[in-house]
């Protein structure tokens, strides 16, 4: 029996190459992706060292400026490393979408259970 | 109105061969696998996050447990984990630099762009084995009090002050003392504390400080080992009051005497395992520690092996062969994902 599920050619393979010239675009691009998520590394590891020592800003403030910080260098990886800003849109929403709503709901769920947990913990200790 | 239709041509049908996600089969289903992959990741640190939110007890803080480097003696929090952190991303680049080589079919270019990312997730795996091993290992280790106690402590600037500790607070020992105790349990030596310092009255423990040669051990005329007794208050938890520091408070001389007389049975801990840790009171801190970190560092030693199965595919030519390098950008994505949960794992395990 003929298969019908191979991709021809393997078509979209064979569209997804680029010329020298592209090629030396793509490579700069990238290196300034490696130069931002470079520097937010760093900016965390200071932030992680320098601003729990001192009472400057007070903790949420902290962590929220981590958790931000996070999914900037997330959101470089998977769109620019792993080009899923270049792939067509319904791509994009079909791997991004069910992940995120399911992910908010288990964060959201978890935490309002462990701060519950917490509540009953102290007060019954 | 039933039985109605319209004719259409198979041109807006989707009759196969075409990718409606513009994208081939392969890839897709990498795509599918990373997602569902990122929910299992997911989980763990939402599990993570919800044991913590959970506890009423101090949880320890990452840039008090995680300063320390290879070879070197003092304090660099947080550095060895920036490193990795690092070598990781860089790997990642050199792997999209893989994959943008093999759009041009510059079959060079891809052999040398994998070889470097195969060579940055070894030193990541062999980063990782350090840190594990210094965690198992620990650093002096601690123990928790029974009854309430107050203590002269003082703090890293000097500055003297008084600290009334609740029963069940955690004290640790310094480096020194804690592993001269501990090789002296290991090795049936007698210990005994007096006159503020550890004596340790056991062949093997005397060999091991000479060995080293340092701390200012010195023998008594009985051949004991002793040694300055130091202990530290909140080493692994973060205590501010009314903006003031009260980490790594150091307890020296009778007082600290008073505390090592103080020990509640069992809980003595060094460094960590499955069931006892000196880190914290919270076992789940250093479990969750073996399994997010161990879970991911298997998704690196699993990326490394397919990295270098591919290496040596380019390296044969097969690709040239095959007309297309889509095998790089599909093991690419996968080596991408092994990075971006590193950079979640870095953030919630490590920083926050």
């Amino acid at each position: 029996m003929e298969r019908d599920d191979l991709i021809v050619n393997d078509s979209y393979s064979v569209n997804a190459r680029h010329s020298e010239e592209d090629g030396v675009k793509i490579r700069k691009k990238l290196y300034m992706v490696t130069l931002i998520l470079t520097v937010i590394t760093i900016v965390e590891i200071f932030m992680g060292v320098q601003f729990k020592r001192n009472a400057t800003f007070t903790w949420e403030t902290i962590k929220l400026a981590f958790i931000v910080l996070t999914l900037v260098k997330a959101a470089y990886i998977v769109l620019i490393f792993m080009h899923l800003g270049d792939e067509r849109k319904n791509l994009k929403y079909v791997v991004l979408l069910p992940y995120a709503l399911f992910i908010l709901y288990l964060i959201f769920i978890g935490i309002y259970e462990g701060l519950s947990v917490q509540e009953m913990n102290t007060t019954f200790r | 109105m039933a039985g109605h239709s319209e004719a259409v041509t198979t041109d807006q049908l989707w009759g196969g061969g075409r990718s409606p996600f513009g994208i081939s089969y392969g890839k897709m289903m990498m795509w599918f696998f990373l997602v569902s992959d990122a929910l299992t990741f997911g989980g763990l640190l939402t599990a993570y996050g919800v044991i913590r939110h959970g506890s009423s007890d101090a949880w320890p803080v990452g840039e008090q447990v995680f300063e320390s480097l290879p070879m070197l003696h003092g304090s660099y929090p947080l550095i060895y984990v920036a490193l990795m952190t690092f070598i990781l991303i860089i790997s990642s680049v050199t792997m999209v630099l893989a994959v943008e080589a093999g759009h041009r079919m510059d079959k060079k270019g891809v052999i040398k762009w994998m070889g470097y990312t195969v060579l940055g997730g070894f030193f990541f795996l062999g980063s990782q084995a350090w840190e594990w091993s210094h965690f198992i290992h620990g650093s002096g280790g601690g123990f928790q009090i029974s009854a309430p106690i107050t203590v002269q402590a003082t703090a890293p600037d000097g500055s003297k002050m008084e600290m009334s500790l609740a029963g069940g607070t955690w004290v640790h020992m310094t480096a020194d003392v804690g592993h001269a105790y501990e090789h002296a349990l290991e090795h049936g030596g007698e210990i005994k504390i007096h006159d503020g310092q550890l004596h340790v009255a056991s062949h093997g423990a005397a060999d091991h400080h000479d060995a080293h040669g340092e701390h200012g051990a010195t023998a008594d005329a009985h051949g004991a080992t002793a040694i300055p007794l130091e202990l530290v208050l909140n080493k692994y938890t973060l205590e501010h009051k009314d903006g003031k520091d009260y980490r790594k408070l150091s307890v020296t001389g009778e007082d600290a005497e008073k505390l090592m007389n103080n020990m509640a049975s069992h809980t003595l801990a060094f460094g960590a395992n499955l069931s006892k840790n000196e880190y914290a009171v919270q076992q789940q801190y250093a479990n969750f520690f073996f399994f997010i970190t161990g879970f991911h560092g298997f998704h690196v030693f699993q990326g490394v092996i397919i990295n270098l199965i591919i290496f040596i595919m380019a390296l044969r030519g097969v690709f040239e062969r095959r007309g297309h390098y889509e095998m790089v950008e599909k093991v690419g994505l996968f080596w991408h994902f092994v990075d971006l949960v590193w950079v979640f794992v870095f953030t919630f395990f490590y920083l926050v």
